[in-house]
Formats: C-alpha cells, structure tokens, sequence
C-alpha cells in the first residue's frame, strides 16, 4: 500500500497534538507502519503549528513537503490557506470553519482575510465543519478538535478501523462522554 | 510488539536499556523530553535538571569518571554553553560510557541559529553517533556507551528536531545490569595540567587512527547495494528523506558513525556506482571530507546550505522531480508566536512599552516574543544570560559616547537567571553598570513546557528541595534597592519601573523582580476568569489592542474579546481607559 501523509494544522493550543495521537493509535493498531511528526517549543504559543501523520506498508520520511498531503485536517481556516501548499492537488480538505485571530490580526495591524473557506473550496474538494459550532452545542467549545477529527475520519482511507473505539481508548477518562459525543457529532456532520 | 515513541522517548529508553546511571541535562528544544521520559526510570537511573549545560555535562563527566555510565542532553546552542569541559574531557577520556546529546534545529523550528554541531565531534576529536529513526535512538545509546568506553572518548550523540520530536516504531530490548568497577584514583588521567594534557593529547590523536580504521566495518554503517547506476551517503533524517524519493535501484551507503567518518568504506562503495550523491542538512560536513579524499560527489550544489529538507525538497533539488500543488485564492496573515493570554509577561512589557527613551536588553525564553508586534519592546536578543551583560555594554558605551536620555532595562526569567544570569548580575555591580537588571520570575522554565529549576523548590525526579531565592542572590551580590512586583497590576508595574529609574540616576543599585507564576502552570491553581466588554462604553479607541494579547481583537468597529481564549487577566481592562472591559467570574 503506498503511503497516505495527512497534514494537520491550526494554532497552537488548539489540539492537533490529540487528533494526532487517536490517528496513530488505531493505525498502529491495525499494523501499518507509522510515523509522526509534531511541533514544540517555541512555535506551540499561539503561532501556527502542524502535525504529520503517515502510514502505509513502510513509510521513510517522518515528514513531507509541498504538494506531499493527501489529507489536510485544518483546525482553523486561514492555517486551512497557509497550508494550501501542502496538499496534492486532488488532495482532500477538511476544515473547520472557525476564526481565531493572529496576534497580528488582533492587534489591528492586519485584517483577517475574507473567504478563507471558499478559497480552498474552488482549489480542492473539500469537508467544511463548524466545528467550534457543534462543540458549544455539547457544552464545551475545546472539543472541537474532536469534533473535526470525527468528519475526517470518514476519509483516512485505512479499512475498517473502529475510530469510535479508539477515541474511547486514548482520552482521558473525564472526558471521554463529552469526546466520544463529539466525535459522533462531527462525523455525523461529514456525512 | 512495538511501541510508537518519538526520538526522545526512545533516547530515554535507551539510556535504561545501557545501564546508564546519571543523566543531567538542561531544557532546551528539541532536547527537553529526553530526561522528561528518562525520569520515569528514576529507580534505575538518577535523573537532574541542571542549572546549565555546562553544569549538566559535568556532572555527567563526574558521575563517568567515578565509574558509571552518563549522559547529558542539551540542545545546539547548549553544547556552545558547555564546550570548555567537552574539549578536555576529549582529552581526558573516560571511565563509564559518556554521551553527550546535541539536538540541532535546522528549520529554526525553536532556536537562535541553525549551527551544524556535527563540527564539534571533528573539533574536540571525538566519537559521533547519528541515529536516522526513533530504533536507533534507542539502541545508539548502548552503542554509544560501548564505544565510549571501547576507545576512552566521550561520544557526541547528534539529533535533529525531525529524528527527536518525529514518532515511529521501537522495539524493546533488556536492560544491561553494569556494576561500575570499584573507584580508582587515577590523577594522571584527569588531571588537567599542561604535563598531563600533553600526553593526553598524543593518545587523543592515536585514537582517532584506531577510531576511523574500526569505523569502517562497525555496525553502525550500513551499505545497502541495489544497484551500480546511483549511489548514496547519508545518516540521520535525510537517509530516511532519499530513501523515499531516489529510485528503486538506489544504493545506500547509511552512515551511523559519522565522526571520523569511514573514508575507505566510502571510496570503496563510490567505485561500485557510476554517480555519488552525499545526502545531508546544513553544511557539507561530510562531502567536504569525501572530496578532500578526492572522491568525486554531488551534494549541496544541489541540497543547499540552509534550513532542513524534506523528500520534497531532495526530489526536486537533487532529481528534478515535480511535486505539482495548487495555491489558495487568499492571502494569510502572518501568525507569529505570542505571549499567551494571562501571560504575566504582557503587564511588564506593555508598562515598558508606553516608556520614552527605554531600551530593553532581551534574553532566551517566552519573553523574548515581548519583540513581537504590537509590544515590540525588545532591542536585542543573543544568548541565555546574555540580556544583563549586553545591557551593561549598552550602558558602558553611553557613558563614553556621552548618550544621557537612554534607560536600560535588562531582562531575563527564573530559569535563565541561573542558568548564566547570574555572573552578569555580579557583573553589572562590579563593574558599575547604569542600568536596571529585571528578573521575569514566572516560577518555571516555561518556553521549554515547564521543567523545574532551583528556585521552584521541585526536583526532576519529583522530590522537595531547597528554593533559592532570587532575590537573596541579588542581595547578596550587593543590589541596594530589590523591587519585587505582580506584573498584573499595571498601576504597581509602572511605579516600579519608574522607581527603579529614579534609583538608577541617584546611582542606587537597583533590580526588578516581576513575580507571578506562568498561567499554564498547573501547580499554581490559577483561577480562570472572563473579561467581557460593554460595547455602550467602549469608544472604539483600540488602546485595549496595545497590549497584544491574542484573546483581544476588534470586530464590528468595537473591542471584542474571544471567550475561548481568554482567561480574565485584566491586563486589557486596566489599558482600558474607559472601563469599558469588566471581569466575569467563569
């Protein structure tokens, strides 16, 4: 099997490092050959942070390039632009469509640009979720990563992996009703 | 079965795996996890977070010479911090196996610069291991101990944020139980004077010989024939990279050892293939040697000098290869690297920031990214510690160029003041420096996720110790007038500082201590709260925008503050001047 790379991105804080961890819990699970890559340090506050996952029969490089991503799960929809590049050009998109401003953007010293989503729409096929929405439907807005991972989880493309199950298994205890909810939900959304 | 552990993991899996008996290091990415998961073996392997680097490759030194096997981690620009002893314990040699870790940072993904330290193994002469997946970081560490310990040498164990922050799959090994042979005094050995150094440096040198002649057929390096059209060196994360773009009837020649590097294994291997390509990041460390051997190669004419590579960029860099991709429409801005919300940082630099004629000398840590927009409030930043004695260079060429208006404020966290912040404390007493030290004191090694240092009262291992306090120190090095502050209240910071400026020109030795622990701390229990703006009071004046707070913005001609960000500082609605901003209790 030749080798999926998923590109996961948005801001730092916002959780790709989980959906990261559900994604190669149950690919390893099922026996692919996994490696991931995250950022740490000094990109993780507030900046624009990525996360690769790749999986097949035997995966190399523990990251990729431009024009290397099959999927992008992007956590927030200007980071869904920055990371446009990424993509193979029949690549896929999911996005959650939420605004989190920049420091920049905040601050004033720049406008948080227009039709962030429909820009990838017209470039790429492409899953938009409100996530943010659906998470405070279920009482708490930071599962919305959650929430994300369980549209895109109708698109990985590695069998028949029990995704539900492996939510379960790799959140803590507390708050695995709220997560598995927000799994559902998003997953639902996607449908 | 096998387990998906990032290079760090492994590294710490590793050192348990080898018996290894003392590991020290100091926080630095892309190193800090290594000793964060080694502690979970702390029954087995004494674990410590020094001061420094320099420190942490002593201890581990020490804990060599007394017999044990040691390893101390650092990231790149540590290794500079703790260079003096790593050049003579090359001299020295060793007892137990002794590693030292450098995880270098091309990409600049959390670093100053992007240094190559493999150059430090050809300039302290010493042994180098590269490990190219999260496997060999584990089983290079008892390799690296035996080789230590094969050839008298500490061995540099070189990584690369990709090879440490990247996961794949390990398989476990036993530990090897090592008792260290009974302690013998041996002065000759390691003790450093000219006598003895003199001799050690002939045995440093013949060592090399017998280094480079066992490389050529150790383990480590790898040849893996498929071909006779292409040929490729390569070690670390850039094998893994032209393993998966170079043609199917690519052979490898995968170097794990690569300091003294393998020349004749090398010569050997280019005559079996008609093109030789040297695969690496950064600087043609390894071509430039392959070349002086006179074999023919092709590397950074094509890889390039600068920042890390991908299988993309050696696909099309090195084989032309086409990776097509498709822009958006759309024009993002920029998303920098900010103080998080509740950050006690802001309420420092926000009052400093509002002050005439300030320079601010900066130093390594969260509050380095005071520089970004809108605070923009830093003039400098080189090196940990740096912030004091370069403030205090500041301060000694206005006196002499006879500049009077400027006032130098120099700062620098808990963790950074001891880690080199210190001398230039003592420095700016000594030597009369016009100037106000500042100590951010957040309770932690916050950039780095939180390690704890000597004035948190914690050890590594999770045990209550001593907390220095910081301003005993300055007390004692002579600081006449210590203000200590809750950066938060912006009302107290602003006398502070004003204070301290009064202080400095009556020649008072004065310093700053800000205290407030780093809103991510979870030992502090830090109570989350939500400011919230009343629209009818607010007159559109963005005064709230200035002090760059990420949950702060402006939407629909008002103030707006995003509710899943923000956690109820009121830094904004002290900077509000029309008390349009209240604090809600969540």
């Amino acid at each position: 099997m030749a080798v999926t790379s998923i590109l996961l991105c948005g801001v730092g804080g916002q959780g790709a490092i989980l959906i990261s961890r559900i994604l190669t819990e149950g690919l390893c699970e099922s026996g692919y050959d996994v490696k991931q890559c995250e950022d740490h340090g000094m990109a993780q506050r507030g900046g624009s942070v990525t996360t690769q996952v790749r999986f097949g029969d035997k995966v190399y490089g523990p990251v990729f390039g431009q024009g290397q991503a099959d999927i992008m799960i992007a956590l927030e929809k200007m980071e869904a632009v920055r990371c446009a590049g990424f993509l193979k050009p029949d690549g896929i998109a999911i996005i959650n469509d939420y605004r989190q401003d920049s420091s920049l953007t905040a601050s004033g010293l720049a406008e948080y640009p227009e039709g962030c989503v429909e820009s990838m729409q017209e470039q790429f096929k492409t899953v938009v979720v409100k996530a943010e929405e659906i998470a405070k439907s279920l009482g708490n807005a930071k599962c919305m990563n959650v929430v994300l991972f369980g549209a895109a989880s109708e698109y990985i493309g590695a069998g028949d992996i029990d995704w539900e199950e492996v939510v379960s298994k790799v959140v803590p205890e507390k708050h695995r009703e709220l997560n598995i909810a927000a799994f559902k939900a998003g997953r639902e959304a996607a449908r | 079965m096998k387990h998906l552990m990032s290079g760090n993991e492994a590294i710490a899996r590793g050192i348990y795996e080898a018996g290894i008996k003392v590991a020290s290091a100091y926080p630095g990415t892309p190193s800090t996890e290594i000793l964060e998961n080694a502690v979970e073996y702390k029954d087995d392997v004494y674990c410590e977070w020094a001061p420094n680097e320099k420190v942490a490759l002593e201890v581990a030194y020490g804990a060599s010479i007394a017999g044990s096997r040691s390893i101390c981690t650092m990231k790149l620009v540590g290794v500079n911090v703790a260079a003096d002893p790593m050049f003579t314990s090359a001299y020295n040699g060793v007892t137990g196996g002794f590693i030292i870790v450098s995880a270098d940072d091309p990409g600049f993904h959390s670093s100053q610069n992007e240094q190559d330290n493999r150059n430090y193994a050809r300039h302290a002469k010493i042994a180098m291991v590269e490990p190219a997946d999260s496997q060999e970081c584990k089983d290079f560490v008892k390799y690296a101990c035996e080789i230590s310990e094969m050839f008298d040498t500490p061995v540099l164990f070189r990584t690369t944020t990709r090879i440490n922050h990247s996961k794949s799959l390990v398989e476990f090994g036993e530990r090897e139980e090592r008792q260290a042979p009974g302690y013998v005094k041996n002065a000759r050995k390691f003790v450093c004077v000219p006598a003895n150094a003199r001799g050690n440096h002939y045995k440093v040198e013949k060592r090399q010989t017998e280094l480079a002649k066992w490389g050529e057929t150790c383990p480590l390096n790898k040849i893996e024939m498929n071909g006779t059209k292409i040929g490729v060196v390569s070690a670390g994360v850039s094998y893994q990279y032209a393993k998966e773009v170079f043609p199917e009837d690519t052979s490898f020649l995968k170097l794990g050892l690569t300091y003294p590097l393998p020349i004749e294994l090398i010569r050997d291997f280019a005559s079996k293939v008609d093109k030789l390509y040297v695969i690496e990041e950064l600087d043609p460390f390894m071509e430039n040697e392959i070349r002086a051997a006179g074999i023919e190669c092709i590397g950074k004419e094509l890889t390039g000098l600068c920042e890390e590579l991908n299988p993309q960029l050696v696909g099309e860099r090195v084989l032309g290869k086409e990776f097509p991709r498709k822009k958006a429409s759309v024009e993002p801005v920029g998303r920098p690297p900010a103080l998080c919300p509740g950050c006690p940082h802001r309420g420092f630099f926000y009052t400093l920031a509002g002050k005439k004629d300030v320079i601010v000398s900066g130093d390594i840590g969260c509050y380095g990214l005071g520089s970004s927009a809108p605070l923009e409030c830093i003039d400098c930043v080189v090196c940990m510690g740096g912030s004091f004695t370069m403030g205090h260079g500041m301060s000694k060429s206005f006196m002499m160029e006879g500049v009077k208006d400027k006032k130098i404020f120099a700062v620098l966290g808990d963790s950074t003041f001891f880690h080199n912040g210190m001398p230039g404390a003592a420095e700016i007493i000594f030597n009369k420096g016009k100037l106000v030290p500042v100590i951010l004191d957040n309770s932690i090694t916050a950039m780095t996720g939180h390690q704890d240092n000597p004035s948190t009262g914690f050890t590594l291992q999770g045990d209550i110790t001593y907390s220095v306090k910081i301003e005993a120190v300055m007390q004692a090095l002579g600081y006449e007038e210590i203000i200590i502050v809750d950066p938060q209240d912006l009302a107290a910071m602003n006398k502070a500082c004003d204070d301290a400026i009064d202080f400095l020109e009556k020649g008072v030795a004065v310093c700053i201590i800000t205290r407030r622990p780093c809103v991510l701390l979870k030992r502090a229990k830090i109570e989350k709260a939500l400011c919230k703006v009343d629209t009818d009071k607010c007159k559109s004046c963005r005064r709230c925008l200035k002090v760059g707070c990420p949950a702060v913005a402006f939407r629909d001609g008002k103030a707006y503050i995003d509710s899943n960000q923000c956690v109820g500082c009121t830094v904004c609605a002290q900077a509000c001047p029309f008390g349009a901003i209240e604090k809600e209790v969540r």
